[in-house]
């Protein structure tokens, strides 16, 4: 077993923005604005300098005994089933530490300027701080329970901010559509655990906690046979948090939220949340090729199939959530084709650059006065100097072009893809970087570029927004170009230092052949991987050409790609496949019919009204009844029954006697 | 012929069923009352009767006890009768329905 170091700076970590969420949720209508604010972002801002001296501890210990762990006691201990409430850090849980508390302190940063005048503000910033404790108990959770209750705690925030401005029916619907969706994910991850613990029980010896993660890596020979069952139960449960096909389509819905939710859980951190659960369970999904499959194929048909959704998309924020669902989908590839250090580092880029898209967008939507609508933006370019380059940044980021963030995760995805012998899936994610590059710069283009097409009155107004919402923008800017440098991978001459760091999490991963194959074939591969770069930013750097030529002036091009094939293509992807509306018909409806008529008429008005309610009712009265006819007022005949019951008295002593 | 047990048992049954045929068959609340005294005082003849085959005079406290409990009742049983004669002017059993419901 390894050894591991006692550091109780952990729990703080997890502690200290739990603390603002109560003092801000308790004192909500007392709390000045100002303070409250203040106060979520001082508690989210500690939770990051925390994490960072955690991590600088862990990078002091030897690589392959770094983990930091802290206990607040023993949760549960019954019939053999250990489970501590723990908390660790190792290498992956101190990426996803520093990115959830950094990116999440800016995005509390920035709205304190975006919810300025929200009548909400103080209810605003008490679920933010509630969401970051959810998300770091989920990443520095030691075991499996306590990392679903992060899971579900960050999914509860996550339907309390999607349905924040709850008095549209729409945005509370859309809150629901979230909630219930993730249900069903959830209801794998449960099933998916009972498994594995089914599976470990019988094999622990004294002291091991059933569902912590030491324990899962240390008695993986046992798990085997039960592998692909876990490996897809729990990856079910991911689908629903992280957005992949058959279970995305909340995401987009999710958009109802405000602006600076949709970036911090909608983008940046907890739909990873499916991600980093995949690459925790690491050592079980290795040990099952079929379970593995299922993800990559997942994953590779959610990028691509996102991205085209993405390309005809009007509200700007609907555009980003699509592309956040292709991007989580390009993610799960990564974990599945057995890349989880490049799948975490995309988690980590993506972060960076999506967290500033959104943000930007928010920016956008601020400076419109609210409006979300594409088609009636333009001209931004102008008016908005700060969010205008910083949003460019992220768009090239995103589109992955050299050397910004997002080139060097997404190449590593797709080189991993290919090197895995994987021609189909690479062909996949390489189409789908290329629609990425497109959507984003058609996005570009109708907000920053031509004649502004909005009302009179908008437009006038239109303004850059404070410095709480530029500062964050201008930080996630420079991430979103340095961010992707850690991992400068070996054919560049770089040592890919991300992947080194991760490296001792995932060793399970070296026993694989590929590793094997790929350490002999370095240098036939360099010069592959060199083509496979330079196709893959050719194609980003076309994209975002076409994109441009498409939509940038009279946007002849783009009226063209609306009306081809009879506009059948295009209406379909603007109505996302129908896939919604299929959801409706073969789910929704016949739940609801199934609700109506057999539920609530046949069970709750037939058999719970009906037959048991009235009709215990009934009994009463009809026995009543009868027994009623005895009670006729008359004292003689009530004196002769009194005297015939104590003759037969008599008379049963007499005989029994 | 000497009188034995017998003939104060069979007195009293006999006495026992007049009062409980007064009671079934009469209307008449104040003759009802009547008659159940006339079965109380049955009861005494048993109970005394056997008091003085046994020799013991438990029987007999037992005797004195039930005429002080049926002078108490009287008192009280009669003093209601009266009540419901004033509010009814009747003393018919079969007039004094009102808790059947």
């Amino acid at each position: 077993m390894e050894s591991h170091v006692l550091d109780t700076s952990l729990r703080w970590i997890v502690l200290v923005p739990l603390l603002g969420a109560a003092l801000n949720g308790l004192l909500l209508r007392r709390m000045p604005r100002r303070a409250a604010g203040l106060l979520a972002c001082a508690a989210a801002g500690a939770s990051f300098l925390l994490s960072v001296a955690a991590v600088v501890r862990l990078a002091g210990l030897e690589p392959h005994h770094r983990l930091l762990a802290d206990s607040l006691g023993t949760w549960l201990d019954v019939a053999g089933v250990r489970v501590e409430l723990g908390f660790a850090m190792d290498q992956l849980s101190a990426v996803m530490a520093l990115v959830v508390t950094g990116v999440g302190f800016l995005i509390h940063v920035y709205s304190l300027g975006y919810m300025a005048h929200d009548p909400g503000f103080n209810r605003f910033f008490t679920y933010l701080n509630l969401f970051i404790f959810a998300m770091m108990m989920l990443v520095l959770g030691e075991n499996l329970v306590m990392l679903f209750v992060g899971w579900e705690g960050v999914g509860l925030c996550s339907y309390l901010l999607i349905s924040f401005w709850f008095n549209e029916e729409a945005n509370a619907a859309a809150g629901k559509k979230a909630f219930i969706v993730n249900r069903v994910g959830d209801f794998g991850f449960l099933l998916g655990m009972f498994v594995l613990g089914a599976a470990l029980l019988p094999h622990l010896g004294g002291g091991e906690g059933v569902f912590s993660f030491r324990t899962i890596a240390a008695h993986t020979h046992d798990l085997a046979p039960w592998a692909t069952a876990i490996g897809l139960l729990m990856f079910l449960g991911a689908t629903g948090k992280s957005a992949q096909i058959p279970l995305y389509i909340w995401l987009p819905d999710a958009m109802a939220g405000p602006t600076p939710v949709s970036a911090l859980i909608h983008a940046a951190t907890m739909v990873t949340a499916g991600v980093y659960m995949i690459a925790r369970m690491n050592m079980v999904y290795v040990l099952s090729p079929a379970a593995m499959t299922v993800v990559a194929v997942t994953g590779a048909a959610t990028a691509l199939f996102a991205a085209t959704i993405a390309l005809t998309q009007n509200d700007i924020k609907k555009v980003l959530a699509y592309s956040t669902v292709s991007q989580l989908g390009y993610m799960m590839l990564a974990c599945g084709v057995g890349a989880f250090a490049a799948g975490i580092f995309h988690v980590m880029t993506h972060a960076f650059f999506k967290a500033l898209l959104f943000l930007g967008a928010g920016s956008v939507i601020h400076a419109m006065s609210g409006e979300q609508d594409l088609r009636l933006m333009g001209g931004l370019r102008r008016k908005l100097p700060v969010t205008w380059p910083t949003f460019l940044i992220g768009t090239v980021a995103l589109a992955g072009v050299f050397p910004f963030a997002g080139f060097f995760s997404k190449d590593e995805i797709l080189w991993k893809a290919f090197s895995d012998g994987n021609l189909g899936l690479w062909l996949v994610g390489f189409l789908g970087a290329g629609l990425t590059a497109f959507y984003m710069m058609r996005l570009v283009v109708l907000a920053f570029f031509g004649n502004n097409r909005a009302s009179e009155a908008v437009r006038h107004h239109v303004h850059e927004s404070p410095a709480t919402m530029t500062a964050p923008l201008a930080i996630l800017a420079v991430l979103s170009v340095a961010g992707g440098w850690l991992g400068w991978p070996h054919f560049l001459g770089g040592s890919n230092r991300f992947e080194q760091w991760l490296a001792p999490v995932f060793e399970h991963e070296a026993v694989e052949p590929v590793g094997a194959v790929h350490g002999a074939a370095t240098h036939a591969a360099a010069s592959t991987e060199w083509l496979l770069a330079a196709a893959s930013l050719s194609l980003a750097l076309l994209g975002l050409y076409a994109g441009y030529r498409a939509y940038a002036g009279r946007a002849t091009l783009a009226a063209k790609l609306h009306a081809f094939a009879g506009g059948k293509p295009h209406r379909l992807l603007l109505n996302k496949y129908y896939v919604d509306e299929g959801y409706e018909a073969s789910l929704v409806r016949p739940g609801y019919a199934l609700s109506d008529r057999v539920l609530f008429r046949a069970v709750d008005t037939g058999l719970i009204d009906g037959l048991l309610v009235n009709g215990s009712a009934l009994l009463v009265s009809i026995t009543s009844a009868l027994l009623r006819l005895f009670q006729n007022g008359k004292l003689r005949f009530y004196a002769y029954v009194f005297a015939l019951g104590a003759a037969a008295f008599v008379l049963y002593l007499a005989l029994t006697i | 012929m000497t009188v034995g047990l017998t003939h104060y048992l069979v007195l009293a049954a006999a006495l026992f069923l007049v009062g409980m045929a007064g009671v079934l068959i009469r209307r008449n609340s104040l003759i009802m009352f009547m008659s159940i005294e006339i079965m109380l005082s049955a009861a005494n003849l048993v109970f005394a009767a056997y008091s003085r085959l046994h020799g013991d005079l438990a029987g007999h406290v037992f005797v004195l006890m039930v005429f002080a409990v049926a002078a108490a009742e009287a008192a009280i049983g009669l003093a209601i009768l009266v009540e419901i004669y004033r509010l009814r002017r009747s003393v018919n059993v079969d007039d004094l329905n009102t808790l059947m419901e």
